[in-house]
């Protein structure tokens, strides 16, 4: 009677969990820690403050995981709805910190309702596509780039570039995914490449710098320049094995900024070397690669796109976030996914992997 | 056909997401794949250049300043030395308000007007980012009150410092000199030596004296330290340490006692006195009176103080001994006797009748004698014994200025000694040549005379007085005088002596330097004009008066002393060598407005001697008469 308690419990528990995402993911956020621990000058309550997110996130993550797809499908109108509300509020009072209207303040804390929108917009395309899967034709695709752009609108005139790109990415994913004709995509991309110019004279002063700092960092070594070469230099200068955790002179001589956040692979990658980076693309190719499983064998076309989205979503975090920091990307704001420091990012990737969760442990259940 | 709804084939709808995610997948492999390429390129092709960006971001040489070398009298006395002491230092640059921020300081650290005159002063001289010191000599309990209000004073911070320090204060200020804090036209000239990397680290150098003189000496060669530091520059710790060399220890010539005894004896004159060793060219003691306090200069000297020393007629900061250039009047006529002897123009047995004036034959102007009616039968030694005016004149005459100017100048007149401090003047001895330069007008026969006397465009420094003395004494050895002694090596301790060979021996026959020798010690004997002067002293001594006119007397006008305003009152000059036999010592003496050379001047030397050869202290320094003034 006793095993058969314990086993109910376990079932509970874990029956939606799918353990090979559950270590994957782990084994990053135990890395994450370590690196923040460094990053942080050893400020252990810095450590048990991520740790206190870890714990907030593994509990969205669980309930996440125990809302079946089908249910979970209801929630994408209701949810995306709320997250253009919101947006449209955050546009009209929302709170100016740095200059960026990113923040409404809602009495007990802050929020920052773009962060919703990144999995908002793609359980809404999902079900967009999934509700015409039978008769999806071009007309589909239409009113989904509008689906999508509508909340990229308001993101990027926060300005939030970083943010409206990754959402941009994890919407055009779900339509991609969805079989929009290669013919379109690549007229689309001829379309994208024509119109830089004109996107560029629409980008802010210090967004434009960025870019040109990526071509040239010398160029204002003290302004601009100055977060990509020393992060540059505090990758290179790990070479092949690294300085050892906790002896990055860049990072604990202070020349590193933004180390414990957007810049916290520099630490890592200073620290650990060429080996540790090695390791560090393996754990994610895991986890994107098992997201990109859950996809292949999702039971419906929503838990597919979802799905699929989600990892490659989370594969874009990762390499804009680490193309950045060795100079190959231009600075934007984007923190490395279950690394950086920070709750709410922290939450909406477990969000986004209890949903992995759920499809994959829910695939024989729903026939398509 | 548009209008009818197309039913899609499940199957071929999950086959073709799935070769778009493959693709996907495919995508992310290739991208993950960039990213390890460019960590390969960083990480290892570029490492050697990163690693190199990283230490050079993390090390930063920081210079360690020399201790500067001491100086120490001949008997080890210490004349200039370090100490450590606390400042309180502000940057200006990193304060925003600097008037606010100095009322706030006067709360937690007493800051008087005079600091406060002399920080502006420094501001005014220095670069903004320069950390100035605004008080010195911080007392442990103001580093300590000042440490726990650090936080509400950005930009102002407390040093461990090394600070010059003069001990003996005004004694021989002239010789020692100070430092001061380097300016923008003294790093112009550590530039143009190649010093640069050198003075990294170096607020202050030589000035004035020997610190200036010196300084290279002293100065000592700066260390380094590479040291770990944070962006924000502040040194976390030490890597490696290059260690500094002090600067090299002076060792003077110069005898501390015997100069505060010097200067104590010259009491309220102004003037100057050099005392060296003729066998040596050393400086045993170089006076200027007024002097000053050279402390003052150290931390940057306040407007009041330097306002005090710049207006003060009677210039305390020069010095006088190298700088003044004083008619030498009769203390000449020595001089011009060797000359008449070497030359042959005077046999010692040659004899005039003086009048007690001389005339040149077709010129109605007389060179009066100073005493009148003559001193009747004058020959060579008497001419020097009770100084015979008339004598002189004559063999002015018979010599010929270009003959003067040629022999004397061998004796260190009329070009600048060579002394180890800077500024010295060259005094005049003219020639011919001379007047045609500085006045384009030739010679008169008439110009020759009053040269013979140690008057007319003559003119010499008491150093230069003081040297021609010792040529004298030591026989016709030249030495180049100096005030140091030995430069002891900081490391070896290994000592190089300075100028210890004669820079010229003039090849004098031994009985002329004799003849002239004997006449001057009989000039400190009864019957000589230093007769009083020189009467009971235990021991010989040569020596020569000198009086030397300040204000040109009319043709026929009688000086009064009592009548003339005490700043144009004669100056009164005195050589002397002693002992008599062995010359360990020669004098030069300058008492400016002092009258007689024998009545003001030789008792002066005579002090001096007492002193240096017997231990005899003046009567105003000997113990029980301690707290009697000291006023002559």
């Amino acid at each position: 009677m006793q095993t058969q308690l314990i086993k109910r419990i376990a079932t509970f528990l874990g029956g939606h969990i799918d353990s090979f995402l559950l270590t994957s993911t782990l084994l990053l956020v135990i890395v994450g820690l370590m690196t923040l621990y460094s990053a942080s000058e050893q400020n252990i309550t810095r450590v048990t403050g991520q740790l206190a997110n870890v714990g907030v996130a593994f509990a969205v993550m669980w309930i996440a995981a125990n809302i079946p797809p089908h249910i979970l499908k209801n929630f994408a109108v209701p949810v995306y709805g709320l997250g253009i509300a919101l947006l449209v509020a955050v546009d009209l009072v929302g709170e100016i910190i740095n200059g960026a209207q990113r923040w409404l303040n809602v009495g007990v804390t802050r929020i920052q309702p773009s962060e919703l929108m990144k999995i908002a917009v793609p359980m809404m395309l999902a079900w967009y596509f999934d509700r015409y899967e039978a008769t999806l034709r071009i007309k589909h695709f239409v009113v989904g780039a509008a689906i999508l752009l509508v909340p990229i609108g308001f993101i990027a005139k926060q300005p939030d570039l970083g943010t409206a790109i990754l959402i941009l990415a994890s919407g055009f994913y779900v339509i991609f995914l969805a079989g929009l004709s290669w013919k379109v995509l690549l007229t689309l991309f001829a379309a994208g490449c024509g119109s830089l110019p004109v996107l560029w004279s629409f980008l802010h002063d210090y967004q434009k710098r960025r870019i040109l700092t990526l071509i040239d960092p010398t160029e204002d070594p003290l302004g601009a320049g100055y977060h990509t070469i020393q992060s540059t230099i505090a990758v290179g200068s790990g070479g092949v094995s690294g300085k050892g955790w906790l002896n990055g002179t860049q990072t604990h001589l202070d020349f590193l900024p933004e180390r414990t956040t957007d810049f916290i692979f520099a630490v890592y990658s200073e620290e650990f070397g060429l080996v540790g980076n090695g390791v560090l693309l393996c754990l994610f190719l895991l986890v994107i690669g098992r997201g990109l499983l859950v996809a292949a064998q999702a039971p419906s076309l929503f838990a597919r796109l979802l799905a699929g989205s989600i990892a490659l979503s989370f594969f874009t975090y990762a390499f804009v976030n680490m193309g950045m920091v060795s100079g190959i990307l231009p600075v934007v704001g984007v923190p490395l996914p279950l690394i950086s420091y920070g709750g709410t990012a922290l939450v909406t990737l477990f969000l986004g992997f209890g949903i992995l969760m759920s499809i994959r442990t829910n695939r024989k259940l729903v026939q398509t | 056909m548009s209008r009818r709804v197309e039913i899609r084939n499940p199957e071929v709808e999950l086959s073709r997401f799935r070769t778009r995610l493959g693709i996907a997948g495919v995508v992310v492999v290739g991208l993950f794949g960039v990213l390890l390429t460019r960590f390969f390129y960083v990480q290892v092709m570029q490492h050697n250049y990163y690693h190199a960006l990283a230490e050079n971001n993390r090390i930063s040489i920081v210079p360690v300043v020399p201790n500067r070398g001491l100086i120490v009298d001949r008997n080890g006395v210490v004349l200039a030395h370090n100490y450590a002491a606390y400042t309180l230092e502000i940057t200006p640059s990193k304060v925003v308000d600097l008037e606010a921020a100095i009322n706030d300081l006067t709360a937690v650290v007493e800051i008087a007007p005079k600091d406060r005159k002399r920080f502006k002063r420094l501001m005014e001289e220095s670069k903004s980012f320069e950390s100035l010191p605004i008080r010195t000599r911080l007392s442990e309990e103001e580093v300590a009150k000042f440490a726990a209000n650090r936080y509400r004073f950005p930009g102002i911070e407390i040093n461990a410092r090394l600070f010059r320090q003069y001990p003996n204060g005004e004694h021989a200020a002239h010789s020692v000199g100070y430092i001061g804090r380097i300016s923008d036209k003294d790093l112009v000239q550590i530039e143009a030596r190649g010093d640069t990397a050198n003075y990294r680290g170096t607020d202050h150098i030589g000035k004035f004296g020997l610190e200036e003189f010196y300084e290279r000496e002293l100065h000592g060669i700066t260390g380094f330290e590479r040291v770990e530091v944070d962006s924000g520059g502040r040194a976390v710790r030490s890597l490696a340490r290059q260690p500094p060399v002090s600067g090299n220890n002076l060792i003077l010539a110069l005898d501390l006692r015997l100069q505060e005894v010097a200067e104590k004896i010259f009491g309220s004159y102004r003037g100057a006195l050099v005392a060296l060793e003729p066998k040596t060219g050393g400086v045993l003691a170089l006076v200027s009176r007024p002097s000053f306090d050279p402390n003052l200069f150290v931390d940057g000297i306040d407007p009041q103080n330097w306002d005090a020393l710049n207006t003060n007629p009677d210039k305390p900061l020069n010095n006088r001994a190298l700088q003044g250039q004083y008619p030498p009047g009769s203390t000449f006529k020595p001089f011009m006797a060797l000359a008449a002897l070497e030359l042959g123009k005077r046999s010692p047995s040659y004899t005039i009748a003086d009048p007690g004036y001389f005339m040149l034959p077709g010129v109605s102007h007389r060179w009066r004698d100073w005493k009148a009616g003559g001193h009747g039968m004058v020959d060579l030694h008497k001419s020097i014994v009770i100084s015979c005016d008339t004598y002189y004149y004559g063999l002015a005459n018979d010599l010929g200025i270009d003959a003067i100017h040629d022999f004397v100048s061998q004796l260190g007149f009329g070009s600048k000694t060579g002394i180890d401090i800077k500024g010295e003047q060259p005094g005049v001895l003219p020639n011919q040549a001379w007047k045609l330069k500085r006045y384009k007008q030739k010679w008169f026969a008439g110009d020759t005379i009053s040269v013979g006397i140690g008057q007319g465009y003559n003119l010499a420094t008491p150093l230069q007085l003081a040297v021609g003395t010792g040529v004298i004494a030591a026989n016709g050895a030249v030495y180049q005088p100096h005030l140091v002694r030995q430069i002891e090596d900081s490391r070896t301790k290994a000592l190089m002596s300075v100028a210890p060979e004669p820079v010229r021996v003039l090849d004098f026959k031994r009985e002329n330097v004799q003849r002239v020798k004997a006449a001057m010690v009989d000039v400190t004997r009864p019957g000589g004009t230093a007769g009083r002067a020189g009467a009971g002293a235990q021991y010989l001594f040569g020596g020569k008066t000198g009086t030397a006119q300040v204000i040109a007397m009319k043709q026929g006008e009688k000086y009064d002393e009592k009548k003339v305003a005490e700043r144009h009152r004669d100056h009164a000059l005195f050589v002397a060598f002693a002992p008599a036999d062995d010359p360990r010592i020669a004098l030069g003496i300058l008492v400016e407005n002092g009258g007689h050379g024998g009545s003001t001047a030789a008792p002066i030397a005579r002090k001096l001697l007492d002193f240096y050869l017997l231990g005899r202290l003046p009567e105003s320094m000997q113990p029980e008469e301690d707290d009697a003034d000291a006023a002559d």
